[in-house]
């Protein structure tokens, strides 16, 4: 059963009221296009073409390495210029393929071919999505097909689909929720062809109520999907938060949601899983809010994966003046870095350049105030982990479910003492992690 | 590089609140009541209140400044601190033992402990017991004497108090002694105690302030008034007699205590569980003082000693994270 909200969150100012009311512009890139092999969590992908070779919309160019891996495909036709270390938003030099763009957009044989889904076996289907380069579209860029094949199909009872948009800011999801709605819908039916067991839950903040009533008259009559409503509340969108509000079940580190029967896809993954199975469309395009009060012109755009981040800013009326941060991904969770040229990844959902770093503070002394106890999702005790973490006490870290952490950056947020808490549990976290690794 | 935009670790967003309007919350709240401890006891209490105001920010200033540590950069804590400590000390205290009060305060009790955040009894508090224990006379010293046609100036000088005049016992004296109270009276505040303490009205019009502003939450201050009121229902002697009650509620230093000293942050639990812990810990141990033990008071005596216990409350009361009891159910 669905709860009313989780424990803990926080309200940041939410800053979508910039650009959700205005539709998507759709824009087409100007200079090379530049794919990095890892946009996903996994192994990078290994290129499959070499500098010299033509090739076309839809092509595979990189090819998934290793089970949790995914394709990369070309979005535009034209020549392989290179095949070089390029800087990502990730902030790490990554092997990419750079293709100079011959503005003909011819398509590889089969593109945008109609297929009934229903006549396809589930295999058909995963095989579908992962020739198409699917990934999760909500930042993560987990491997959709991995996450399609759970150990037990039958034992998944819930498909929930995120539209919950947590992060201040964004507005991407929500204009493909308005924009193509039936997209998602379509999607989660194809979903429902591999989990038979399953019903399907839309789960959208509150802050969307035009998005809620679309889902629900589109779903009106079809007993297996549920559109809920959640509070609205960061970080509404996590996924253990989202599997919680919606089904009740609890997640650790230590659980995926196909251990509680449970398959968590954002909608714009879903909307890409229909478009690859019905479509015979990989993934090439995303939408990408562009945002800020250093922005001309804050609006949503519509683009080829591969574009460079300067066009989409140019095509956004510049900035009004030098934004101090320029953030990739929301304010709480995304990356800053010290430039924007740099290409759109699968995972690139937003770009926010604002003229106050809010983040650029001193940190004063703890006062223990337990505030971000208060807040933390996973109801951990931040100050306490953030100190175990500078005393590298690595025990007291594990005994204090350090681990648990998801990252979401509530306890820095609401920090009165501005502690980057989340900052310093999270190198604490990753260090035990890589120590694990070896 | 001035082409470079700002990098940090994510959240790059941080909420508006900040140590220094949390102080400046708690400073707003307290003005209510000092303003009426100004009316009740006159320019004295005034006074009173600049001299330890000013001694904490001195002391402070001046050890930063010696120690070569960093100045503090106007948090408003130890004006904070200043301000708590002279509403806990009677308006005819001498000046130089107030100023011996908030040197000992921030000295002794903040400073050499590592400054802000890192003292493990509440500076104002410490400080008081420190000078009740040292000048014990001074300390009680409440009586004042009344004068049949007081013109404007002992207004100015002695406050409204004048007019009745106190005998030198306070409120919860008679309430201890068995008399029955006007609790009206007690509530309002018009009568002898340390500046700050007797307006229940006024410091429970502050404490509103700073639970509108999320500053404070009940879980203390109730769990403690709560526990002290069954306390002295039980033990009292009194059974449920709702003037002794509410007497022992209004008539000392509770609601001060209560809503502003045992909800310091620095000094008391950080779960939500382990505060109401603090605050049933510190309603049995006022209850004790007051009630079996020989003294009229109780409520710093309890809260310096609850201090001391937090760590212990905090260790007990950790919270199990989300997601955490299924794994152990699953590995049984």
């Amino acid at each position: 059963m669905g709860k009313s909200t989780f424990m803990g969150g926080i309200h940041p100012f939410e800053g979508k009221d910039l650009t959700m009311d205005k539709p998507t512009t759709v824009l087409l890139p100007k200079g090379d296009l530049i794919f990095p092999m890892s946009q996903h969590i996994g192994g990078p992908a290994k290129p499959v073409v070499a500098k010299g070779d033509n090739v076309l919309v839809g092509q595979k160019i990189g090819e998934a390495n290793g089970f949790i891996s995914a394709n990369i495909i070309s979005s535009v036709s034209g020549t392989v210029k290179a095949i070089e270390k390029r800087l990502t938003v990730s902030g790490k030099l990554v092997e990419s393929v750079v293709i100079e763009n011959d503005n003909e957009y011819t398509k590889v044989e089969g593109f945008g071919e109609e297929r009934d889904y229903n006549k396809l076996s589930k295999e058909e289907i995963r095989e579908a999505v992962r020739e198409a380069g699917i990934v999760g579209l909500g930042g993560a860029g987990f491997p959709t097909d991995v996450k399609l094949t759970p150990k037990n199909e039958d034992a998944i009872d819930y498909i929930v689909i995120n539209g919950a948009e947590c992060e201040p800011y964004l507005t991407s999801d929500y204009r493909l929720m308005m924009e193509e709605p039936e997209k998602i819908v379509g999607g989660l039916k194809i979903l429902f062809k591999l989990f038979t067991n399953a019903k399907g839950i839309i789960a959208i903040e509150d802050n969307k109520p035009e998005a809620i009533k679309k889902f629900k008259e589109l779903t009106e009559g079809e007993a297996n999907i549920e559109v809920q409503a959640l509070k609205t509340k960061y970080p509404q969108g996590g996924e253990r938060q989202l599997v919680y509000v919606t089904t009740g079940r609890k997640l650790n580190s230590k659980k995926l949601p196909a251990d509680v029967g449970c398959i968590v896809n954002n909608v714009a993954s879903v909307a890409a899983i229909y478009m690859a199975v019905a479509k015979n469309t990989p993934l090439i395009e995303r939408i990408v809010t562009v945002t800020g009060d250093a922005i001309n012109e804050p609006q949503n755009f519509r683009v080829l994966i591969g574009t460079n981040f300067s066009d989409i800013v140019e095509a956004a009326g510049g900035f009004k003046n030098k934004p101090e941060k320029i953030i990739f991904g929301g304010p709480m969770m995304g990356l800053a870095m010290y430039t924007y040229d740099l290409p759109v990844t699968k995972v690139a959902s937003s770009l926010l350049a604002v003229l106050h770093d809010e983040a650029a503070v001193e940190e004063s002394p703890c006062i223990r105030c337990g505030r971000c106890t208060e807040v933390c999702p996973m109801l951990l005790v931040p100050v306490g982990l953030a100190k175990a973490g500078a005393h590298n006490d690595e025990d007291k870290f594990l005994a204090m479910d350090g681990m648990e952490c998801c990252g979401c950056g509530c306890c820095s947020f609401i920090c009165p003492a501005k502690i980057g808490l989340a900052q310093k549990i999270l190198q604490t976290k990753n260090s035990i992690l890589a120590e694990k690794k070896k | 590089m001035n082409d470079l935009y700002n990098v940090s670790a994510a959240p790059h967003a941080r909420s508006p609140i900040t140590t220094r309007n949390i102080m400046q919350d708690v400073v707003i709240a307290l003005i209510p009541a000092s303003l009426f401890g100004i009316f009740n006891f006159g320019l004295r209490a005034l006074l009173v209140i600049l001299t330890t105001i000013l001694a904490s920010v001195v002391t402070e200033y001046v050890y930063c400044r010696l120690m070569k540590k960093k100045v503090n950069p106007g948090d408003y804590s130890d004006v904070v601190t200043g301000l708590l400590l002279a509403l806990n000390l009677p308006a005819s205290i001498p000046l130089w033992m107030a100023v011996i009060g908030g040197v000992f305060a921030i000295l002794i009790v903040k400073m050499l402990y590592g400054g802000l955040g890192q003292n493990f009894m509440n500076p104002a508090l410490a400080a008081r017991v420190f000078l009740v224990i040292s000048f014990p006379a001074q300390m009680s010293a409440f009586a004042v004497e009344k004068i049949s046609s007081p013109g404007v100036f002992d207004f100015i000088n002695h406050g409204a108090i004048v007019l009745d005049g106190v005998t030198g016992a306070t409120p919860l004296a008679d309430v201890k002694a068995g008399a029955t109270v006007d609790l009206l009276q007690l509530f309002v505040g018009y009568h002898g105690g340390t500046i700050g303490e007797t307006s229940a009205l006024a410091l429970l019009l502050g404490a509103g302030y700073l639970l509108y502003r999320r500053v404070i939450s009940l879980k203390i201050p109730l769990s403690y008034i709560l526990t002290l009121v069954v306390f002295t229902a039980i033990f009292g002697g009194q059974g449920f007699n709702v003037n002794y009650l509410l007497g022992q509620v209004l008539g000392g230093g509770l609601i001060l205590g209560a809503f502003y000293m045992a909800t310091d942050y620095v000094t008391s639990p950080t779960t939500g569980k382990g505060k109401i812990v603090f605050g049933i810990f510190l309603g049995l141990l006022t209850g004790l003082f007051r009630v079996i033990g020989s003294g009229v008071e109780g409520v710093s005596y309890a809260i310096v000693i609850g201090n001391m216990i937090v760590p212990i409350i905090d260790r007990v009361t950790f919270p199990v994270s989300f997601g955490k009891e299924r794994v152990k159910v699953e590995k049984e």
